[in-house]
């Protein structure tokens, strides 16, 4: 395929049309004016969503990736714009989601020089993204849009930054639409050849195994196991526990979920990965939130680690067994291996600590953030999408929001972004149309992006704003109680909008919660509301803490499942 | 044994245990591929002794030679994060034994009289070295070799006044007809 007629910026945009890119989010400058004209001159079948600040189409692209799979494009200028990107693209990075980011750039022959919004962001992102392109030559374009799309969405996907000056995308295009990928160092279709050899070792050990755990990642999302993962518990009688990312890869109402496991993970999750002779980690990168301790982690178990990304193994923890490979293919070798495990005396086990250590909340003082959670579930039979932000309020609708099914929780695990949960919202909404999308925030969190209401008022998305206030940054303010004699230091939040008329500036409707007696019937008229996009504002109880809570760096068994009578040091661990 | 990987030394603190190794890092010959590399050992906290980067026979590739100091464990995670990015073809750590590794250095230093010069002179020839820059009053001597042997030189040439010495760092290849 030839065409004289096009310029760089034409081509770019057909490529990534044919790439099947279905949004790009983005926010116009001068270096990006080309491709700007282009989204006008070229038809395609991309729709172009104007955000309110560069870091909000990031995050759009991060939620409708994490909703399908699948990556969108982020288009905006160079300078501030592509340097307000970089927080987006940590988080996609840190948390394996693909997708296409286009940055322009000031044109060639002033690179170096300080040239009006100049920024060196092929330098300034290489450390968070999975790869970046500086494009020299505009006949290139084609070229580099698939294989930034083939890297972002191959082996362990994540975002892939493309710096287009502005004259290669001005330039007259006179290449090739549809040139093969060039990568001699990428190879990513050898991860679904899995080792038999480390299948059988890791069968083995399962069949010596009467105290198995089955640790699901992120990495059994992006594979699409589910269904594998779900037959090798039942197969084994082995319960599952699945980390923050992981929520929903398997139906956590099911009688062998032991829901998340970590910081503020179930208790019995964490007491089975204790008491374990046996840990099957399958696609998760045993982070600090989840190991606690690292030598004290499965210091009685085997461990058998299974993930795509070689440069894992070892990393954390160090297993008896290592699968390098994708989730799904490893599962569908691992499935034809296994057989029944005498597990029953071990799972009557852990459903005596389901009993003992339940999840739970006090329903006295105040509205507590859990409680509209809770309620939210029923009222959505939790088949809404959530999206969360950072915090409190993350780790209690993690716990309290149960996933039956996978792609429908979002959420910030590595980078741990504040700001978020609202435009992730917004991207997942873009993505399922037909679906509830609920966006739970803190007021915090939210005030870093709500920009983006205007955004998610033009396009009249149907998306629940929950904002859950506890005029306060409650996690800190939690460890500030706990760790640091109580002394709050940076943490009041006081200055607070009025949430609901900040709403209604934007044209939004609004709802407010006050009192724990009205939290169903008015969550159930915003529900109900389907003019556009509605915020549900909760006044929530200001001082009350998460628990189950492993201080950062603890070993698991030292994990506290109500609030410490005794004064506590402070945490060596992590942050 | 503890099964955790993560430990609290900083990778350059003075620790006996910490060895030298040479990494041989085979890559795609773009701009900004030196700069990834180089992010995975500064993230880190090593230090890269020595580097030597120059164009492979087939010029769309380029081949890394990195000399370094950390604890083996830590050098694990690098080579598998090198090896992970985009552009590297591979990352193999060489020793000594399965490996021929050499460097170059070039040393000048003053020479004031015919005894001096012959002296100086005598040293060279033994290190197999050959002089490169002459006047009445300095010397300048090329020596290649394996990393001993040319701190072995720089060692005997001390007696002189020596005003500045330039070294390659490292070059490796596989011994035998394996690839490096």
């Amino acid at each position: 395929m030839k065409s004289n007629q096009m310029d760089g910026a034409q081509a770019l945009l057909r490529t990534l049309d044919d790439l099947g890119v279905e949004y790009i989010f983005g926010y116009s400058g001068g270096a990006a004016l080309p491709m700007f004209d282009a989204l006008e001159t070229v038809e395609t079948n991309m729709k172009f969503v104007l955000v309110r600040h560069e870091q909000g189409a990031v995050h759009m692209a991060d939620g409708y990736a994490r909703a399908t799979g699948k990556p969108a494009a982020v288009l905006v200028t160079s300078g501030p714009g592509a340097g307000n990107t970089v927080t987006g693209l940590m988080t996609a990075q840190m948390d394996s989601v693909p997708m296409i980011v286009l940055t322009g750039q000031q044109v060639l022959w002033m690179l170096g020089k300080d040239a009006f919004q100049e920024a060196d962001i092929f330098s300034i992102t290489m450390p968070v993204v999975k790869h970046n392109y500086l494009v020299k030559d505009t006949n290139d374009l084609p070229r580099i849009a698939r294989e930034a799309h083939h890297i972002a969405t191959t082996g362990r996907p994540g975002p892939v930054l493309i710096d287009i000056p502005k004259n290669v995308s001005q330039d007259p295009f006179d290449g090739d639409l549809d040139p093969p990928v060039n990568l001699p160092g990428y190879e990513p279709e050898k991860s679904t050849e899995i080792d038999d050899t480390a299948i059988d070792e890791a069968a083995g050990l399962i069949s010596q195994s009467q105290r198995p755990v089955i640790l699901a990642g992120q990495g059994c999302m992006i594979a699409r196991a589910g269904e594998e993962l779900f037959k090798l518990s039942r197969t084994l009688g082995c319960p599952v526990t699945t980390t923050l990312l992981g929520k929903g890869v398997f139906p956590e109402t099911d009688d062998y979920s032991l829901g998340m496991l970590g910081m503020h993970g179930t208790a019995y999750a964490n007491k089975a990965i204790v008491e374990a002779d046996l840990i099957l980690n399958i696609g998760s990168r045993f982070d600090d939130r989840i190991i606690g301790q690292a030598d004290k982690f499965g210091a009685n178990a085997k461990i058998i680690h299974m993930d795509i990304d070689p440069s894992e193994m070892n990393k954390m923890i160090r297993p008896d067994v290592q699968v390098i490979g994708d989730a799904k293919a490893s599962l569908i070798k691992l499935n034809k291996k296994v057989e029944r495990l005498d597990t029953e005396d071990w799972l009557k086990h852990l459903n005596s600590y389901k009993k003992k250590f339940p999840l739970q909340y006090r329903k006295q003082g105040g509205l507590r953030m859990q409680q509209v959670i809770d309620e939210l579930y029923h009222l959505t039979k939790g088949e809404a999408i959530i999206s969360t932000d950072v915090g409190q309020h993350q780790m209690w609708a993690a716990q309290f929001y149960k996933n039956d099914a996978p792609y429908k929780w979002l959420s910030s695990g590595g980078a741990g972004t504040m700001g978020f949960g609202f435009p992730a919202a917004i991207g997942a909404q873009f993505a399922c149309p037909d679906d509830l999308v609920v966006a739970i925030v803190g007021d915090g969190g939210f005030q870093m992006t709500l920009f983006e209401l205007a955004t998610a008022a033009l396009h009249k998305l149907p998306l629940k704003i929950l904002v859950l206030n506890n005029h306060y940054l409650g996690m800190v303010r939690q460890w500030q109680e706990l760790f640091f004699e109580d002394r709050k230091s940076g943490v009041d939040l006081e200055g607070n909008p009025d949430f609901v008329k900040l709403a209604a500036a934007y044209g939004i409707q609004g709802f407010n919660i006050k009192r724990p007696a009205d939290t169903a019937r008015i969550l159930q008229k915003a529900l109900d509301y389907n003019e556009g996009p509605c915020l549900i504002h909760a006044e929530c109880c200001k001082t009350d803490n998460v628990f189950p809570m492993i201080p950062a760096g603890a070993a698991l068994e030292d994990m506290l499942t109500e609030p410490p009578k005794a004064k506590m040091a402070k945490p060596v661990g992590s942050t | 044994m503890p099964r955790s990987i993560v430990t609290t030394d900083t990778p350059t603190s003075a620790n006996p245990d910490e060895v030298t190794h040479t990494l041989s890092i085979f890559v795609n010959n773009k701009a900004g591929v030196l700069m990834r590399i180089c992010q995975v050992f500064a993230r880190r906290g090593y230090n890269i002794e020595s580097l030597v980067v120059s164009q492979g026979r087939d010029a769309h590739f380029s081949r890394m030679t990195i000399g370094l100091k950390g604890a083996p464990e830590g050098l694990e995670q690098i080579v598998k994060q090198v090896t992970k990015l985009i552009d590297v073809m591979h990352c193999y750590e060489h020793t000594t034994a399965d490996a021929v590794v050499k460097e170059m250095l070039l040393i000048k230093f003053l020479v004031g009289n015919a005894q001096q010069r012959t002296d100086a002179l005598q040293i060279i020839e033994h290190f197999n070295g050959k002089t490169v820059d002459l006047t009445p009053s300095s010397m300048t001597a090329m020596i290649t070799g394996d990393s001993p042997k040319v701190d072995a030189a720089v060692g005997m040439l001390s007696q002189f006044d020596i005003i500045e010495t330039v070294r390659t760092g490292k070059v490796v290849m596989a011994r035998g007809e394996h690839p490096t």
